[in-house]
C-alpha cells in the first residue's frame, strides 16, 4: 500500500521533559490509523508533529512525499484539533464558509459542500446559530465537518468521538469507511478501545513510546486475548519489563 | 483572496462585538467632547486680587477682564487673606515698594496676574517716560534705550495698546502707537483645544487601534484559532494582511467619524484637505495595527496587553507635540524620532492648522510607512513561532 504519512525516528521534548520517544509510524491510503493511548501519553504531541505545528527534535515527517512542515500540503489535509478552535461569534454557517475559502473551495460548490458536510455529522438544522449558543457535542461535530470541508485526501482527527451520541458515532465511522475505501488515509487518536476496534491499523502508546501496532485481530491474537484493552494492559506490561532490562 | 476572508470574518467579528463597536466609536467622541469642554472654560478665567493701598491709577491699569479686583480697606496679611478669601494674589505698597503675593496654586491664575501687573508696570513707566522726555531732549538716548529693554520683556500675545513715543522727528508730541496682532494659523480664539486637536486626533486613532487589533489577534491565538488558522494552506503574510486591512478600514471609518465630529459638532476648522488628514490618519492606524498585533505576540492575556499601554502608548503621547520637541534635551529628541505617534502628530498639525499640502508631509509619512514596514515584517518572524513555513 503507498505511505501517505511516514514519521521516523521523532523525538520530542518539552522544557528539557523528553514526551516523544523514537516514534514511528506509517499511515497508508485505504487506510484508517488509529493512534491509542492514555491521557498525557503524547497522542496530540504526534498529531501536532505531523502536521507540522510542533518541530520534532530529531527524525522527520514526510506526507505525499514533501518533508513537513509544508504549507502547500495542508491544503490536502483536513485537520480537526483535539481543542474546538471555533470562532464564536460566528454561525455554524460562517465558520464552515470561512475554512472553504481559505481552502479555495470554489463558489459553485461552497453551498453544496456546506451542506454535505454538515450532513456527515447532522448538524444541518443548527448552521444558522452562533457557536457561542453550540453545545459542546455540536462544536466537536462542526470541528469535524470543517475538516472536512475541502475534500481532503488525509484526515488527521484529535479524538474526535469525544461528546458525540453512539448514533452519530456510528454514522461518523461509517463515512470514514466510506473515505478510506475512496483511498483516503485517516489517522485518529482515541482513548477509547470501542474506536479502537474500527481502526485497521492500531499503535498503542504509553509515556511517549509506541508500545505495539498491527491491526486489531492481529494484535488480540498475538497477546492471546479476547479483548484490546488487555492487549494494551499486557503490551504496556512487556513494554516496562524491556525498558528496565 | 484568503486575505478578503479574513478581512470578512474581522468585519463580521466586529460588527457583532457591539462593545468593541462601542469604544471604537464612541468613546473618541466622547473623549473628545470632554476634552472640548474642559479646554474652553480655560480661556475665561478670571483671577481674584486683593490690593491695599494700591493707587486707584494703577489698579486701574492693572485691571482687564481676567482679573478682579477686591480693595481692602484696613492694612491685613496678604498671606492670611490669601488663605481666608481664596484669592489668587494680593498686591500691597509699603513705602513705594509694590509686593505681590501669589497663591500659586493654579499657575494659569498666577501667570494671568504677572502678566497684568508686568503690563501696568510698563505702561506707567512709559507714561512717566513721556513726560520727562518732553523736560529734556537729554534724557532721549537713555530713554530709546530703556524702551528697548521694555520692548524686549513685552510678552508677545500682549493685546492692549501701547502708548509709546513714535518716531525721533515728532518725539515732541508723542502719538499712540497702535498694535495691531495677526495670526498667522488659527485666529485669536483659538484655544488650547484646537491647537490640541491633531495630536488627540493621532493619540485617539492609535490607542483605540492598538489595543483592539492587540487583543484580537491574542484572542485568536488563546482561542487556539490561530493554530487552527496556521493548519490550513494560508499564508502567515496573509493572516497579517487580512488583519491589516480589517482593521484598517476599521480605522478609516473611526477617523472619519472623529474629523467629521469635530467641524460639524465641535465646529474646528481643519485648514488643510480632509482627504490628507484620514490618508495621514489611516497611515498611522497601520502603525498602530501593526505595533498591537507584535506586542500581542509579548503577553499572554488581554490583563498582559493592557499592561503594554504604559510602555508603549503613553510615553508616545508626550512626544506627539504637547510639549514641543525642539525645546527637549538632546537625548530627549532622539527618544521622539523612534516614536511613530510624533511624525503623525506633527504631519497632522501641519495638515490642520498651517494648511500644508501632501507634498509638505511626505516626509513624516514616510517615516510613519518605515515603521510600518518594520513592524509588519516583525509580525511575520513573530508568526513562525507558530508555523515555520
Ligand atoms: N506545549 C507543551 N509544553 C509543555 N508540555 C507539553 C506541551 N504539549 C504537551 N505537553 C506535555 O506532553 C505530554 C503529552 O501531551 P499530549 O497532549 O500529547 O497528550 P495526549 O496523549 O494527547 O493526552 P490526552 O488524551 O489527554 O489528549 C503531557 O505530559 C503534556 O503535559
Ligand atoms: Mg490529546
Amino acid at each position: 500500500m503507498d505511505a501517505v504519512v511516514t514519521v521516523t525516528h521523532v523525538d520530542k521534548s518539552f522544557n528539557k521533559k523528553r514526551i516523544l520517544h523514537d516514534v514511528n509510524l506509517t499511515a497508508s491510503a485505504h487506510e484508517i490509523l488509529g493512534l491509542i493511548g492514555p491521557s498525557g501519553a503524547g497522542k496530540t504531541t504526534i498529531i501536532k508533529n505531523i502536521m507540522g505545528m510542533e518541530q520534532p527534535d530529531d527524525g522527520k515527517v514526510t506526507i505525499f512525499g514533501n518533508r513537513m512542515p509544508n504549507r502547500q500540503v495542508l491544503q490536502r489535509i483536513g485537520f480537526m484539533a483535539q481543542d474546538d478552535a471555533l470562532y464564536e461569534s460566528l454561525t455554524g454557517r460562517e465558520n464552515l464558509k470561512f475554512f472553504a475559502q481559505l481552502f479555495g473551495v470554489k463558489k459553485d460548490q461552497l453551498n453544496e459542500r456546506i451542506e454535505y458536510t454538515a450532513g456527515v455529522v447532522n448538524l444541518n438544522q443548527d448552521l444558522g446559530k452562533r457557536v457561542s449558543n453550540y453545545s459542546g457535542g455540536m462544536k466537536r461535530r462542526l470541528s469535524l465537518a470543517i475538516s472536512l470541508i475541502q475534500d481532503p485526501d488525509l484526515l488527521v482527527l484529535d479524538e474526535p468521538t469525544v461528546g458525540i451520541d453512539p448514533e452519530l458515532r456510528r454514522q461518523i465511522w461509517d463515512e470514514l469507511r466510506k473515505y478510506a475505501k475512496d483511498g483516503k488515509s485517516i489517522i485518529i487518536t482515541t482513548h477509547v478501545m470501542e474506536d479502537a476496534a474500527e481502526c485497521d491499523e492500531l499503535l498503542m502508546i504509553r509515556e511517549g513510546h509506541i508500545i505495539t501496532h498491527g491491526s486489531p485481530a492481529s494484535l488480540e491474537k498475538e497477546y492471546n486475548v479476547d479483548n484490546l484493552e488487555q492487549v494494551f494492559l499486557k503490551a504496556g506490561k512487556s513494554n516496562e519489563n524491556s525498558n528496565n532490562n | 483572496m484568503r486575505i478578503l476572508t479574513i478581512t470578512k470574518r474581522i468585519f463580521v467579528e466586529m460588527f457583532r462585538d457591539k462593545r468593541t463597536l462601542a469604544l471604537m466609536f464612541v468613546a473618541p467622541l466622547f473623549i473628545l467632547s470632554l476634552m472640548y469642554f474642559l479646554f474652553q472654560s480655560n480661556t475665561n478665567t478670571v483671577a481674584d486680587i486683593g490690593t491695599y493701598n494700591v493707587s486707584s491709577s494703577l489698579v486701574k491699569t492693572i485691571d482687564n477682564k481676567h482679573i478682579k479686583i477686591h480693595k481692602m480697606t484696613s492694612d491685613v496679611s496678604a498671606k492670611k487673606t490669601i488663605r481666608d478669601k481664596d484669592y489668587a494674589g494680593f498686591i500691597k505698597k509699603t513705602d513705594g515698594k509694590l509686593t505681590v503675593t501669589y497663591q500659586n496654586a493654579d499657575q494659569s491664575k498666577t501667570a494671568i496676574i504677572k502678566k497684568s501687573v508686568q503690563m501696568a508696570l510698563i505702561k506707567v513707566q512709559m507714561k512717566q517716560l513721556v513726560t520727562a522726555t518732553k523736560k529734556s531732549k537729554t534724557g532721549l538716548i537713555k530713554m530709546q534705550a530703556q524702551l528697548q529693554q521694555i520692548k524686549k520683556q513685552l510678552p508677545s500675545t500682549m493685546s492692549s495698546q501701547i502708548p509709546a513715543p513714535s518716531a525721533q522727528k515728532n518725539m515732541q508730541k508723542p502719538t499712540n502707537l497702535k498694535l495691531t496682532q495677526h495670526y498667522l494659523y488659527g485666529k485669536s480664539d483659538s484655544s488650547f483645544f484646537t491647537t490640541m486637536l491633531p495630536v488627540f486626533l493621532g493619540f485617539m486613532v492609535f490607542f483605540f487601534v492598538f489595543l483592539i487589533s492587540g487583543i484580537s489577534l491574542l484572542n485568536e491565538r488563546n482561542s487556539r484559532t490561530l493554530d487552527r488558522l496556521l493548519a490550513t494552506p494560508v499564508k502567515r503574510s496573509e493572516i497579517i494582511y487580512g488583519y491589516l486591512t480589517g482593521y484598517g478600514a476599521v480605522a478609516i471609518i473611526q477617523t472619519a467619524v472623529i474629523v467629521l465630529f469635530c467641524i460639524y459638532v465641535l465646529s474646528i476648522s481643519i485648514l488643510g484637505s480632509i482627504w490628507v488628514v484620514l490618508l495621514i490618519c489611516f497611515a498611522l492606524a497601520m502603525v498602530a495595527l501593526s505595533m498591537g498585533l507584535f506586542v500581542s505576540t509579548f503577553a499572554a492575556s488581554e490583563f498582559q496587553m493592557v499592561q503594554f499601554i504604559p510602555i508603549v502608548v503613553i510615553p508616545q503621547i508626550f512626544f506627539s507635540g504637547l510639549i514641543p520637541v525642539a525645546n527637549m534635551a538632546g537625548w530627549l529628541q532622539v527618544i521622539a524620532h523612534i516614536m511613530p505617534l510624533y511624525y503623525g502628530a506633527s504631519a497632522l498639525t501641519d495638515v490642520i492648522q498651517k494648511q500644508a499640502s501632501f507634498s509638505a508631509v511626505i516626509p513624516q509619512f514616510s517615516a510613519i510607512l518605515a515603521f510600518l514596514l518594520v513592524f509588519i515584517i516583525l509580525n511575520m518572524i513573530g508568526m513562525r513561532k507558530y508555523r515555520k513555513v
